[in-house]
This record gives structure tokens, C-alpha cells and sequence, in this order.
């Protein structure tokens, strides 16, 4: 007679164990790492200099990974063949699946046990934030090309990035609805798993209210991984927005602009980075695509000759394949990276870092990056607008 | 009418209709769960990664160019001979361990497929051909698209040859004798082990559609979309009663319902935790499930 209770206690329990696997990996991996003590007294010792990179190369974000990467090892390939300090350059890349977890288990294992001499990565804020704090626990440079929350930089002094922070991204976009199409009324659509999605809609909604516009005091948020945002869409309808904030990735935010085009919500949706993939066409599909607009940190248009070089170059190397924001940011990260080595005074941890964020006014594909006192890069952003057949244009935005 | 009442009476509609869409897609899943467990007793996780399964069979059979109305028997065809597959070389050598080792085998199965898939065909979501164009009808403020249509007529034609097949037919009548009391069947002539991998087949040709109609619905699929959906469909299955196939159409109902009025007069983060919440206090309160008759069992 017990045994029917028993049987439905396991079942709760193995339903709570995967829920657990699931669904709580967003958050918690910073804490918990950050009490295991990771050493790594001193980069290895052989004839080579040892890059890490963590990226998602599968997974909900798995363009990001790949664009990265082809930029990383484009770069490598142009510019990293000549030895640096008698040392020639090797890369190793870990797929973190667009995981934070994972994120953090790359990271120490780069750190323990191939001991490189600088970590590069991740995308996705949420992931990079997993990884940080091992890093900066170890005294290890990890330099992020595209992370671009707050709070990424802040974990300590040897994380660094070479991209512009969300305080940017979301002025551009709050004075891009306001000024530029003259919308009033913003309705924000926040996803709830995400460091970036959270960082990036608290800027909007101060910038937008500073400037005089108003934002819908409903909250209006998804989780990563949902598909089906019809009901959330109609209540975004209800509360009659002229223009819909959506700082999420192109996953979900393909979904949604699918779907709101079929509940018959015809405003434009913004969005920052996060969508700056071809997947989002793809999911979007064609209808849903129009008429929106995202801040990002390249275009592919830009007729600058060193850009149009780059766009050749990639795709002589990738198939044809237009290079998106993240190919352009990993490109420059990686060049950042090599010109701090070449600069660094020895190839110690704390040398390299310091050559790191001692960047100053570096010529780069995306902007002239130079690292500030936050270690943070300063520099300009690009308005694109979503076609059917990809990003153009629209305005570029100085800081 | 006061206008904050139409918009009331708009929006719940909309929800419901949503409701009814999703929930008819746990009602899927879950007959299979159902089914499986009225007739073997075990809680099949790894049936969600045979709506994935599905799901995949129709992404590639209609990306190379064959028409929605073959892709869906296909794969529903295809999902069910896995889960045949995977019960005789998984299951059946375990049958007689208990309920406690099947049901974590069950686990590493579906484990087993997510990862499977991740590395064969790529974690990153693909984007589902649409096979079907979409057209939205518009009563007032209230929207409906042919997709959800086409959810609605399929999910109820399959229900109906359920009912046909497992009331109305001599196998149905073997799956019945079967699951009511599996040694008398074998002594009557029945060959319980080809009803087991009949009740299989057809529980994952059930998800196999889902699957099929998802990737319609939502234009994405990706190998770990069975995860939750599969435990959506178990609380489905749970809550009206498991082992009894209406019940499990009505609780994938009523979850989707409730799914979707949390989502539009409370907040979506709530979503999940209201699906989970309603398995615990089921299974607290009514542990047999909505049409369930709580029965004593004998030691």
C-alpha cells in the first residue's frame, strides 16, 4: 500500500532534478564557482602562446559563436602567423552551448589545464558574467569582443572588453524612437533569463523618460526558450504602444515579431545587438522582419575601404557568407588581443592584462577602440534596419 | 457595452483560443504518456523526445520538398517505429526489474536523444519550413490563424480514431484486456508483448504530430524542444488522471487554458511555475487525477 506514495514522491523528486537542470543554470554559477579555489600560478611554459576562447558554437546562440570564431581565426590567420616574443600562437575554442554553466566550466578548464595566457570571450553577458569571476579569481586576462551589460566589467580588474557597454546601446535606441520616428509611447519586453535583456531595457526606459516619452507601466517579460508569446502580444496590443523595446536574441525575438505581425500588432519593434542575425530573417520570416530597427556595432554596408576589405576577405574565407556584428567584433577583439601581446613586457598574466587595457585609439574595423578607466572600450554604434534580405544601414551614432 | 468590458470579453477570447491551441498539443503528447502507462505502468520521459523526433522528421522531409499532408503521416510514422525500437531493445529486457529502474532508464533515453540530436543535426534552432501560409481571420479584436485551425481539426480527428481504435476495434479491446490485468490477457491467447509495441507505436505517432504541427505553429525546432513540452504533457496526464485517455485530454486542455490566462492578466514568468504548481497540489489532494477514482490497492 505505500508503495503507490513512495511513487509519486520519486516522481516529484526526478521532476525537481530536472528542473533544476534546466531551468536554474542562469543565475547561480557565478556564486558557486567563485568559492572553489581555481589556481593557475603561471601561464604554460612551452615554445607557444596559448589563446582560450569560449563561445557558443551550438545552442539557442550559436551564430554568435560561429560569426566569432570565423572572425577570431580570420584574424589569427592575417596576423597572427609571425611569432610574438619567439613564441608562435595557438588557439583553443570551447563551445559553451550559450550556457552559463557550461560558460564557467570552460573557462576553468582553459585556466587549470591548458593554461593559456588569456581567455577570449564569451557573447551573451549572462554567459560571460558565469565565466568572469573564475578568471579574475586566477588572475587571468579574459577579454570579451561583444559582451556588452554593466556589470561584465565590473567583476574585477583583469576583465576587460572591447565592445561598448549597454549604457550606450540603450541611449542610441531610447534617442533613435524619440527623435528619429517620433514615438512617444514605448511598451518594453523584457526576457527575464538574460543579464543583457535586463541591463539594456532599464537604460531605455530612464533615457526614454528623460527625453519626455512615456513607457507602459506594465510589465511585460518571457523566458528563454519560450515559443509561444501570442497571449503576451495581445496584451502588449491592449495597452496601445507606438513602438515596442525588445532587448532580447534573435531566437525569441524572431518568434515575436513573427507573431505580433499575425496578432496585428503593426508598430515597430527595436532591438539592440542581440539580433544581429541572419537566423533572425529566418525565423521571422519575411512579414515580420519589416520595419524594425536594432543599434549594433558594424555594418556590413559601411563603405570605409578597411571594412570592405574585411567583408571580402571573410567571405573569400566563409563561403560567401556576409560578415555580421559579432565576425567584426571577434576580428578586433583578436587583433587587440595580439597588438597588447606584441606591446605586454613579458608574457606574465599581469603584463598582458595591463597591455590589455592600456589599449589606446586602436584602428579597428568596428571603430577606433580605446579601453577606458572601467575597462570598457569607447566607441560608435550603428542603426540598422531588419529587411527580408538582411541589415542596412541607417544611421551611425558617435558617443 | 462598457468598453473595458469588450476589451475584457476580447482578450479572454484570444486567450482561450491560445489555450486551446497549446493545450491540444499537451493533449497529444499526453495521450501517449497515457497510454503507456495505463498498459506497461511506467512514466515514459523519453516521450517528449519523440515528439521532438517527430518534429524533426517533418522539418526534413518538407525542406526536401514534400507536401505538409505526407510529412505528417511520415512522421508520425517515423516517431512511433523509433519508440517501437527503443521499447524492445530498452524497455523490455528491464520490464520485470520494477517500476523504479524502467522509469530511470526512461530518463537516460531521453537524455540520450536531446544530446543525440545536439550532435548530429546542432543545438541551434532551426527554422521550420512553412509549409502551410499562414492566413489570420479577424472577428473584432479577437484573431485566429488557419494554423490554429488546422491544430484544433487534427488533434480532434486523431482523438476521435482514438476512440474508435481503442473502444471499437479487437486490438483496442487486447489493449484494454492487457492493461486491466496483463497475465489473464497472455492466458486468453492475447500476445501482450505486440500490444505493448501497438500502444508504443501509436502513443508516439500522437507525438510524432504534435511535433509536426509545432514546428507549423511556432516555425522552430531545435533537439532540445521536447524537454518541456514532455514534462507540460506528464502534468497534463497527471492531472487527469493517468492511464485514462480522456483524462489526459482534458488536463492538457485545461493546462494550456491556465497556461495562457496567467500569461495575459497576471505575468508570464508565472507560466511555468503554475503548470508545476498544479502537478503538486493534484498530486497532494487528488492523487488519481481529475477523472480518476481513487482505488485502494491491495498488498
Amino acid at each position: 500500500m505505500k508503495v503507490k506514495k513512495n511513487f509519486h514522491l520519486s516522481i516529484l523528486t526526478i521532476l525537481a532534478s530536472l528542473l533544476l537542470f534546466t531551468g536554474c543554470n542562469s543565475k547561480k554559477e557565478t556564486g558557486s564557482s567563485s568559492s572553489e579555489e581555481v589556481t593557475a600560478n603561471s601561464p604554460t611554459s612551452g615554445n607557444e602562446i596559448v589563446i582560450g576562447a569560449v563561445f557558443p558554437m551550438t545552442g539557442p546562440i550559436a551564430t554568435y559563436g560561429q560569426e566569432s570564431v570565423n572572425g577570431i581565426k580570420l584574424a589569427l590567420k592575417k596576423y597572427g602567423i609571425d611569432k610574438i616574443k619567439g613564441k608562435t600562437i595557438r588557439l583553443i575554442v570551447e563551445d559553451n552551448k550559450g550556457e552559463p554553466t557550461e560558460s564557467a566550466n570552460a573557462v576553468r578548464k582553459l585556466i587549470t589545464i591548458d593554461k593559456v595566457h588569456v581567455v577570449v570571450g564569451s557573447v551573451a553577458s549572462s554567459n560571460t558574467l558565469a565565466g568572469a569571476p573564475i578568471a579574475q579569481k586566477a588572475g587571468v586576462p579574459l577579454m570579451t569582443p561583444a559582451s556588452t551589460n554593466e556589470k561584465v566589467t565590473q567583476t574585477g580588474n583583469f576583465i576587460s572588453r572591447t565592445c561598448f557597454t549597454d549604457n550606450f546601446q540603450g541611449v542610441v535606441m531610447a534617442k533613435f524612437a524619440k527623435e528619429s520616428l517620433g514615438k512617444s509611447k514605448a511598451a518594453i519586453i523584457v526576457d527575464n533569463a538574460s543579464d543583457y535583456s535586463k541591463g539594456l531595457s532599464k537604460v531605455f526606459k530612464t533615457e526614454f523618460e528623460k527625453m519626455g516619452g512615456t513607457i507602459i507601466d506594465t510589465e511585460f517579460t518571457y523566458t528563454a526558450k519560450d515559443t509561444d508569446f501570442r497571449s503576451l502580444l495581445s496584451k502588449v496590443k491592449r495597452t496601445k504602444p507606438d513602438v515596442v523595446f525588445l532587448p532580447g536574441y534573435y531566437t525569441e525575438a524572431g518568434l515575436i515579431l513573427k507573431q505580433a505581425k499575425q496578432m496585428g500588432l503593426n508598430v515597430p519593434f527595436l532591438g539592440g545587438d542581440g539580433w544581429d542575425s541572419p537566423k533572425l530573417q529566418e525565423l521571422a520570416g519575411a512579414e515580420g522582419v519589416k520595419g524594425n530597427y536594432i543599434s549594433s556595432h558594424f555594418s556590413p554596408d559601411d563603405q570605409d575601404p578597411a571594412v570592405q576589405t574585411f567583408v571580402k576577405e571573410y567571405k573569400e574565407n566563409y563561403g560567401d557568407q556576409r560578415p555580421g556584428a559579432m565576425a567584426a567584433l571577434g576580428y578586433d577583439g583578436m587583433l587587440v588581443i595580439l597588438d597588447a601581446l606584441k606591446r605586454s613586457e613579458s608574457l606574465e598574466y599581469a603584463a598582458i592584462n595591463n597591455a590589455i587595457i592600456g589599449t589606446k585609439g586602436f584602428k579597428g574595423i568596428t571603430g577606433s577602440i580605446t579601453i577606458d578607466e572601467n575597462r570598457n572600450a569607447r566607441k560608435s554604434a550603428v542603426v540598422l534596419k531588419t529587411l527580408p534580405e538582411g541589415m542596412a544601414f541607417e544611421q551611425k551614432v558617435n558617443p | 457595452m462598457d468598453e473595458n468590458l469588450t476589451f475584457f470579453f476580447y482578450d479572454l477570447v484570444t486567450y482561450l483560443l491560445n489555450g486551446l491551441t497549446q493545450g491540444s498539443i499537451y493533449a497529444l503528447i499526453a495521450l501517449g504518456y497515457t497510454m503507456v502507462y495505463g498498459i506497461i505502468k511506467l512514466i515514459n520521459f523519453a516521450h517528449g523526445e519523440f515528439y521532438m523526433i517527430g518534429a524533426f522528421i517533418g522539418y526534413f522531409s518538407i525542406t526536401s520538398g514534400m507536401p505538409f499532408l505526407i510529412a505528417l503521416p511520415l512522421a508520425m510514422f517515423g516517431a512511433g517505429i523509433i519508440a517501437v525500437i527503443v521499447e524492445k531493445i530498452v524497455y523490455r529486457p528491464i520490464r520485470h526489474a520494477g517500476r523504479i529502474p524502467a522509469l530511470i532508464t526512461a530518463l537516460g533515453t531521453s537524455l540520450f536523444f536531446q544530446y543525440f540530436g545536439q550532435q548530429t543535426i546542432g543545438a541551434d534552432p532551426k527554422a521550420f519550413p512553412q509549409a502551410i501560409a499562414v492566413k489570420t481571420y479577424q472577428f473584432g479584436e479577437i484573431y485566429i490563424s488557419n494554423i490554429q485551425l488546422i491544430i484544433f481539426g487534427s488533434t480532434f480527428l486523431l482523438m476521435v480514431f482514438l476512440w474508435w481504435l481503442v473502444g471499437h476495434t479487437k486490438i483496442g479491446k487486447a489493449m484494454r484486456a492487457t492493461s486491466f490485468d496483463k497475465n489473464a490477457a497472455e492466458l486468453m491467447g492475447i500476445n501482450t508483448d505486440r500490444i505493448i509495441s501497438f500502444t508504443f507505436f501509436v502513443g508516439s505517432a500522437f507525438a510524432g504530430a504534435a511535433g509536426v504541427l509545432v514546428g507549423l505553429y511556432y516555425n522552430t525546432v531545435e533537439p532540445m524542444m521536447g524537454l518541456i513540452p514532455g514534462l507540460k504533457a506528464f502534468v497534463a496526464a497527471v492531472l487527469g488522471g493517468i492511464g485514462i485517455i480522456p483524462g489526459a485530454v482534458l488536463g492538457g486542455l485545461v493546462l494550456g487554458v491556465a497556461e495562457n490566462l496567467v500569461v495575459g492578466f497576471w505575468v508570464s514568468t508565472y507560466r511555468d511555475a503554475i503548470a508545476f504548481g498544479i502537478l503538486i497540489i493534484i498530486l497532494l489532494f487528488k492523487p488519481a487525477g481529475l477523472l480518476g477514482v481513487n482505488r485502494k490497492e491491495k498488498v
